[in-house]
């Protein structure tokens, strides 16, 4: 403690980690906001209209980070839930249930914005294709994870059990993921690769990156409120909340 | 539906009207942006909300501690 090193397990506690969130939380609300306003210029002002589909495209700027953070968001909450599972943490369980809504917000806006990109692109605003059928079951996996938690009432019991739902749900994510490569799918494959070169303009791909992290600093800044929320709302009863100076009145 | 900068306004834009009007695809376009928008300020609404409601949770925990006592 005294030779400079940081002690990270003393922030697994919630009594510890409340003041933290609260004070990183700030930073990336700024930053989600700053990078969005840049993402939003760059979408309509910096990158050319597409030769084929016209303005229409420009929802890319949305739809794909929204599901890449669909996805992402999913393995994060399936991991701090495997580990509360695993080491009983209670803090670890919080987390989970705090990045929940925030996915399933993102699966939703995933859909309902490939939704309208299909219908002047496709024809239609639904298709049965492998690819949108995997991430409606993703949303529905967050609907389901949120529910089963709702439906126990012990919040602890309830975190058991929504964490085996959660970690079995994880098979789902490399499915949507290589949807557009293991079955025949109206759905476009991959715009970025690790391995090529992105197929767009450089414009577009700048866009698309910049709206991308700041869904991603959006994602944690919406986390950590909601995980303070879920800390005093489960710890009420505790000396440390009721010490807190928020709390007096 | 080419991206010719004549004139004045920005690259794409050639005016207010075409900004909105998104080359025809206004309401695929201004659909998405919208909900999202809407999505996102719902969220943070909610989560101030979810906020106060926890903090009175624990004035009302901390006020039977004290009459307890």
């Amino acid at each position: 403690m005294t030779n400079g090193v940081i002690h990270w397990f003393r922030f697994a506690s919630p009594q510890s980690f409340y003041p933290l969130a609260g004070r990183m939380l700030p930073w990336f609300a700024v930053l989600a906001a700053l990078l969005a306003a840049a993402g939003l210029w760059i979408a309509f002002f910096v990158a050319p209209t597409d030769a084929q589909q016209g303005e229409s495209y420009r929802i890319i700027f949305i739809h794909v980070p929204a599901s890449w953070m669909s996805m992402f968001l999913y393995v994060v909450m399936a991991g701090w839930a495997g580990f509360g599972l695993a080491f009983n943490t209670r803090l670890s369980s919080m987390m989970a249930h705090a990045i929940a809504p925030t996915g399933a917000l993102f699966a939703f806006l995933s859909l309902w914005t490939g939704a309208l990109w299909g219908r002047p692109t496709w024809g239609a605003y639904w298709v049965w294709d492998a690819r949108l059928t995997s991430e409606l079951v993703l949303f529905f996996l967050y609907l389901g994870y949120m529910a089963l938690h709702a439906a126990i009432d012990d919040p602890r019991r309830g975190d058991r059990a929504s964490a085996v739902l959660a970690l079995v749900g994880v098979i789902n994510v490399p499915i949507i993921y290589f949807s557009v490569q293991w079955w025949n799918t109206l759905h476009q494959g991959a715009s970025v690769s690790i391995t090529r070169a992105p197929s767009m303009a450089a414009t577009m791909f700048a866009g698309m990156l910049v709206m991308a992290l700041a869904f991603w600093m959006y994602s944690i800044a919406a986390t950590l409120g909601r995980a303070r929320a879920i800390m005093l709302e489960r710890e009420a009863h505790m000396q440390w909340t009721q010490d807190l100076k928020e709390a007096a009145r | 539906m080419d991206a010719g900068p004549e004139g004045g306004g920005t690259v794409n834009w050639g005016s207010t009207a075409d900004f909105f009007a998104m080359g025809g695809y206004g309401f695929y376009v201004w659909g998405s942006y919208l909900v999202t928008a809407a999505c996102i300020a719902g969220e943070v609404l909610f989560l101030r909300a979810r906020r106060g409601k926890a903090l009175r949770q624990v004035r009302a925990e901390k006020g039977r501690n004290e009459t307890a006592a």
